[in-house]
């Protein structure tokens, strides 16, 4: 027996209220609950049915993303919000926030933005926290070393009233990245082929801890983007252990601790990567060396090949055909011939500053091709505002592309931001569902390189290309 | 409401991996209510471009009409926390779900809403789909899975969910009590 213990476990064992037994799920305490208009309302009306309070405001945080517009007439010059019920349902977190005391970044405040990308902004996204949300991306908090996983409504109203949750123990599985990503092949080609690799469904029961010399090297804006996807393997939550780039990056943020307070928490945190001799539940093994950019072709984001590649031909397979046939793509075509209808980037996967200068050193001193239309959504305010003091805003729209206000926008098309049937999108969000970014829309997942060479040739495109120093 | 068995045909959606997207696709979820989710239930299979059934869609066959148990293909629910995926399934009339791989945060957020999400073997899964509307028996007590022709299977349920589900318990009513410790566990962290 060892007593090595994974970040994981060692986050859970300090939120136990109560364990689990045979009978009953652990009860687990959340230090930090997110919440948005979309899977709020109903949890806010349990409450109000059964009279009880927010337990804790102080660890609660509102914001709207999901259906919130982005224009900016619609967001700052009064003009009408363009879905009625998107409206309603904006105003309806307002009217929750206000009568429960819990704090609101509402529509026009500078610090709204997606929940998960203003949650690391604020700097509330701490290593070793709980952190809950009602929306399945919140995984993406675990590249600060939290333990950060989707919630449904129920759980919600059970956070909002407790700051409690009942949980089943996940299992754990160590993603070991070996190697370092070559030049131009970035954080998302690595998640999109770590998922190609496990499935959509390999994960399922499981937290990730992603580790290995890769990730080391990585911002914490680019971590983010790996654990982002962490669900689209099924996995409840990813993690990455602390380190410097992580103190670095929360010394700065507004609601990080200050003095005392900051050197005890640094302490802490110093105390939560695995320890040595810590065993996983499961391991997955892949390099990263040998990696390519990364393009989805189907309806999952399992279904994902290289940009050099061909589409691979399974035919006979009910999930593959399905695929090909709402995509219109067929076996055996080099991926690099798909056209390309819109491209989208931005969402909590690939909506932070790095993306933007990543997306922007493609497109400086080109154009979008004809007939592509190029949308660009910042994931927060902060972002928006840092991009335009950069000069990226002006690189993208002299490209050809609409610069926005931020929130999901395409990523889920709830807003009316929405791709046209069958048209082809190649977008820098975390899926390809069907009908995902509007009725009969393709998605071609990517990351914002492949997203904006794309956008200048006019079909999917090798961003190596216009990368070269 | 509680839940000790359910006898119902069954109604099958081979696909693999039918995420939430496609239980309830986005527009709809500027709801700030429950009702109504049933008319949104897999809209973009049921419904043609001007909103009327399909045809050839199993939930709109004669047949499938009061079936109240979906078998689905592998990993069904996977994809958005979207609770509003259940929400559609139990407005619309369904009470289980059947796979042989279901979602996390699907299966959680069924639980929690009297839907029961029932994960069976390889081969019990592949002949539930081979055989689209025979009548099943769930015994929730037992947690078996009765088909005709077979041998009663067990099927694997969190014995606090089950507990909850066939007395009706409700889990926020559970959490609530749990106070004192709550507390307790505020206290440790602040000192
Ligand atoms: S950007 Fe997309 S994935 Fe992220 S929270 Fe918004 S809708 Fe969800």
């Amino acid at each position: 027996m060892t007593s090595a213990k994974t970040m994981f476990e060692k986050v859970w064992s300090a939120h136990e209220v109560a364990p689990q037994t045979a009978e009953t799920p652990a009860v687990i305490f959340i230090d930090l609950h997110l919440t948005h208009e979309v899977t709020s309302p109903q949890a806010f009306t349990v409450l109000r049915e059964r009279g009880l309070k927010v337990r804790r405001p102080d660890l609660t945080l509102a914001t709207m993303d999901h259906s919130t517009p982005t224009r900016t007439e619609q967001v700052f010059g009064g003009a009408p919000i363009s879905i009625e019920s998107a409206a309603k349902q904006i105003q309806q977190l307002e009217i929750n926030c206000a009568e429960f005391g819990v704090e609101l970044l509402g529509l026009q405040d500078s610090r709204r933005g997606i929940v998960h990308i203003i949650g690391p902004e604020l700097g509330i996204t701490q290593p070793g926290k709980t952190i809950v949300c009602g929306d399945s991306h919140t995984s993406t908090h675990g590249a600060f070393g939290a333990l950060a996983f989707g919630i449904g409504t129920t759980e919600v109203g059970h956070v909002l009233a407790t700051q409690c949750l009942l949980q089943k123990k996940p299992k754990t599985c160590a993603i070991e990245v070996r190697g370092r990503l070559p030049a131009g092949v970035t954080p998302k080609d690595l998640i999109l082929a770590i998922i190609g690799k496990v499935g959509v469904s390999g994960g399922t029961g499981y937290v990730f801890e992603y580790r290995g010399e890769a990730l080391r090297a990585l911002s914490m804006d680019q971590r983010m983007t790996i654990c982002n996807m962490s669900i689209e393997a099924g996995a409840r939550a990813g993690m990455i252990a602390p380190d410097e780039t992580t103190y670095e990056y929360l010394k700065n943020t507004p609601r990080a601790p200050k003095g005392k307070a900051w050197d005890d928490a640094l302490a802490y945190w110093k105390t939560l990567p695995s320890d040595d001799g810590a065993t996983f539940d499961k391991v997955v093994e892949i390099d990263a060396s040998s990696l390519e950019p990364m393009v989805t072709y189907g309806t999952n984001p399992g279904m994902v090949v290289s940009v050099t590649g061909r589409i691979p031909d399974h035919r006979g397979d009910a999930v593959f055909d399905a695929a090909m046939k709402y995509m219109g793509l067929s076996p055996g075509q080099p991926i690099a011939e798909a056209p390309v209808n819109v491209v989208f980037v931005g969402s909590c996967t690939n909506g932070r500053l790095v993306d933007l200068r990543a997306a922007a050193q493609v497109l400086s001193g080109r154009k979008i091709a004809k007939g592509v239309q190029m949308l660009v959504v910042p994931g927060s305010q902060e972002v928006k505002r840092l991009a335009e003091a950069e000069g990226l805003a002006d690189v993208f729209k002299a490209a050809g592309a609409e610069w926005r206000e931020s929130g999901c926008s395409m990523c889920l098309g709830m807003n009316g931001d929405t791709v046209n049937k069958g048209e082809y999108s190649v977008s820098t969000s975390n899926r390809n569902f069907e009908g995902r970014q509007g009725i009969g829309a393709r998605t071609l997942l990517a990351s914002p390189e492949t997203a904006a060479a794309s956008a200048v040739l006019g079909r999917v495109a090798d961003p190596r290309q216009f990368l070269r120093a | 409401m509680t839940i000790t068995t359910i006898r119902s045909r069954t109604v099958v959606m081979s696909s693999t991996n039918i995420d939430t997207d496609q239980i309830v696709p986005a527009r709809f979820l500027t709801t700030t209510s429950k009702e109504g989710l049933g008319n949104a239930l897999f809209a973009d299979w049921r419904y043609d471009a001007g909103g009327r059934p399909r045809p050839e869609f199993v939930l709109n066959k004669p047949e499938a009409q009061g079936c109240r148990i979906l078998v689905a293909g592998r990993n069904i629910g996977c994809g958005s926390s979207r609770e509003h995926a259940p929400w559609a399934l139990v407005d619309y009339g369904f009470q289980a779900v059947i796979s042989n791989e279901i979602a996390d945060i699907f299966k959680n957020n069924s639980l929690k809403n009297g839907l029961l999400p029932i994960v069976v073997d390889d081969a019990t899964h592949a002949w539930l789909l081979q055989n689209p509307g025979v009548e099943v028996e769930v015994d929730l007590r037992a947690s078996t899975l009765t088909v005709p022709g077979r041998p009663a299977v067990g099927f694997p349920i969190d014995p606090f969910a089950r507990v909850c589900l066939m007395n009706g318990v409700d889990e926020l009513g559970f959490l609530l009590s749990k106070n004192g410790e709550i507390e307790q566990y505020e206290a440790r962290r602040r000192a």
